[in-house]
């Protein structure tokens, strides 16, 4: 019977591997042909102006390409084992599915939650605590995070010269085969950047082509009492920083914007998030500590704020949410959700 | 059976993928190579200035190495075993008034590298200067506008990657007062907004000397830079209370405000 198994198994390895190695290449129901429309920049209707300006960047289909594959490159860590896709999983917005906080080089874990991507053009600063004051900055965070990639930029650029195929492609996106550290972060910008949310059924809905339905429509008037002040339309976040009253983790301490601007009155503070695509990636907060929306609306409802000097003031006491607002909000939620986004085959590693 | 037939197949197929989905071999350890290696300087034939940078502590030429040769005014002694700054912004005021300013103006020196030490500002207009102003450390426009090239590459290793920024200056060193491992003497001096912001402006005096540039002369100022200065008015420095720093803060800033004055002027060859 053993035996047996074992020469099925013999018999289903020519099988195997050309069902594989037809897998390891490009997908053939993924077309790599981009067309200029395809890597063009816009800003959807009702948004305000970009933070980040592209036309000093313009996005090219070999400049985007590149991003691309950077990208999805363990290269860019410093045992080639962790990419930066590998955080960000274009299945759940570019979030990291059912991982409280980031995982690193050699099985570290750090202390903050791989927030999902979309939308940063609109956005000044980056980071849980707004750190890195720029989109082409980013990157270099977790590079060089020693818990995160642990590489060095220096030692990433001399990997891609002496790579076969990044010259080459450097050559085709900036017109010569010079690998720096603008144009990596140019390019990641690049593909970055084109990451636009504003097909969810709520973007829908405002455009007239759909209608909420009832339950939808109830949480979004609850929204636009009690949660918007924080989280506006259309972008879902104010891009400040508050001190939510969560209370601090004892085991890391976090202090959040301050440990950046060394101002106690920043002490426990953290970006607000966009609310976009909540509803795929959890877990929530900078510390990924709730795994449910429920869990996070009775953080908000439940009136056991960590009081604190910090504490912004509209949560003093919370938020009262009754049983029905809270499910009402939850369904709407659901509707910030952009399978466009999650599907888009231009994002998809190749 | 057919479990044990699916079980293989599992197998097979983990061990197929395993192969198939090698990534392409990367050289595990890369030989390392220096992301900036500046040719020479090209020196200019004339419409220029040369800026020498001479690194000294106190009257003693700077060297680099382990040995304690040097102290500091507050009786602690140490060594420099790296010692980098920027000096950005640079102009000139001849002796009209007219102030003529250095376009793309970033230089990082590193007193390990001679050739950094020796900046030259070219494609100024004829005349004759009698002040210098420029930046020790990088404007905050630079901090917050994205990756940028040559001096201010990040790879330079002047750049802070978690709270970005550069690093305007920054000396390492040992000390016996330290009280950090191997007793390190470490002070990077960031933050480039906010209460604790870290550039400084200076402008050596000239003194007695000018800087005349004609289209086929370049002078070369003989710019003084006294590392005891980091140490001193108005904050005295205790290495045994602060061994290492390395945050932006009200530290960083008090260490930016001794060495605003590090610069002088030794002379001017015409």
């Amino acid at each position: 019977m053993k035996r047996l198994g074992i020469i099925a198994g013999a018999f289903a390895l020519p099988f195997a591997i050309v069902l594989f190695v037809q897998s390891c290449t490009i997908d053939p129901d993924i077309p790599d042909v981009l067309s200029p429309e395809d890597v063009k920049f816009r800003i959807p209707q009702g948004f305000p102006q970009p933070s980040y300006d592209f036309s000093l960047n313009p996005v090219t289909i070999d400049g985007f390409k590149l991003g691309r594959k950077l990208f999805y490159d363990p290269l860019l860590s410093v045992d080639n084992t962790i990419s930066c896709g590998s955080c960000h999983q274009q299945f759940v917005a570019f979030a990291h599915s059912e991982h409280q906080v980031s995982h690193g080089v050699g099985g570290q874990i750090g202390t903050r939650n791989a927030p999902g991507l979309w939308n940063l053009a609109w956005h000044e600063d980056f980071m849980w605590d707004g750190g890195i004051p720029h989109i082409e900055s980013q990157p270099l965070g977790p590079i060089e995070n020693p818990v995160e990639m642990g590489e060095t930029i220096g030692n990433v650029i001399a990997k891609l010269e002496a790579s076969a195929d990044y010259p080459e492609l450097f050559e085709a996106a900036f017109g010569s085969d010079t690998i720096t550290t603008q144009r990596i972060t140019q390019a990641i910008a690049q593909f970055q950047g084109l990451m636009i949310s504003d097909n969810s059924k709520y973007d829908q809905a405002m455009r007239g082509e759909i209608s909420f339905t009832p339950q939808e429509q109830y949480g979004l008037a609850t929204f636009r009492s009690k949660c918007a002040s924080c989280h506006p339309e259309p972008l879902f976040t104010d891009h400040g920083f508050h001190n939510n009253g969560l209370p601090p983790e004892p085991t890391i301490m976090d202090a959040g914007r301050m440990m950046i601007t060394a101002n106690p009155a920043d002490s426990m503070k953290f970006k607000t998030p966009s609310l976009r695509n909540i509803a795929v990636t959890g877990p929530y907060m900078h510390d990924g500590r709730f795994t449910t929306l429920t869990q996070c609306l009775n953080h908000y409802s439940g009136g056991n704020m960590y009081q604190s000097a910090t504490l912004d003031t509209a949560l003093t006491n919370g938020i009262p949410l009754t049983a029905v607002e809270k499910s009402d909000l939850i369904a709407f939620l659901g509707t910030l959700t952009d399978y466009t986004l999650i599907e888009d085959t231009k994002f998809k590693e190749q | 059976m057919k479990h044990t037939l699916r079980c293989s197949l599992v197998v097979a197929l983990a061990a197929v993928t395993f192969f198939a989905c090698k990534p392409d071999p990367v050289d595990p350890d890369p030989t390392p190579t220096n992301p900036v290696n500046p040719p020479g300087p090209v020196i200019p034939t004339g419409s220029a200035i040369g800026i020498s940078f001479e690194n000294f502590v106190g009257n003693d030429s700077l060297i680099l190495d382990q040995v304690i040769r040097y102290q500091n005014a507050n009786g602690d002694s140490f060594c420099v075993e790296e010692y980098k700054y920027y000096i950005s912004n640079i102009s000139f005021t001849d002796n009209l008034g007219n102030t003529w300013y250095e376009n793309e103006s970033y230089h990082l020196i590193d007193a390990s590298d001679s050739n950094s030490c020796m900046v030259y500002v070219d494609n100024m207009p004829a005349g004759t200067y009698t002040s210098i102003s420029f930046m020790i450390g990088v404007d905050s426009a630079r901090n917050v506008s994205g990756s940028q090239t040559g001096a201010l590459d990040p790879a330079n290793g002047m750049f802070w990657t978690w709270n970005s920024g550069y690093i305007m200056a920054k000396i390492e060193g040992r000390s016996p007062s330290s009280t950090s491992s191997f007793n390190l003497m470490i002070y990077h001096i960031a933050g480039f907004s906010g209460p604790f912001a870290a550039q400084r402006w200076a402008s050596p005096a000239f003194g007695s000397y000018n800087a005349v540039v004609t289209t086929n002369t370049v002078p070369t100022i003989h710019m003084k830079c006294d590392v005891s200065e980091w140490f001193k008015t108005p904050n005295i420095i205790d290495v045994s209370s602060v061994s290492v720093w390395n945050t932006a803060g009200a530290q960083a800033a008090a260490i930016a405000d001794n060495y605003m004055d590090m610069f002088s002027v030794t002379s001017i060859d015409n």
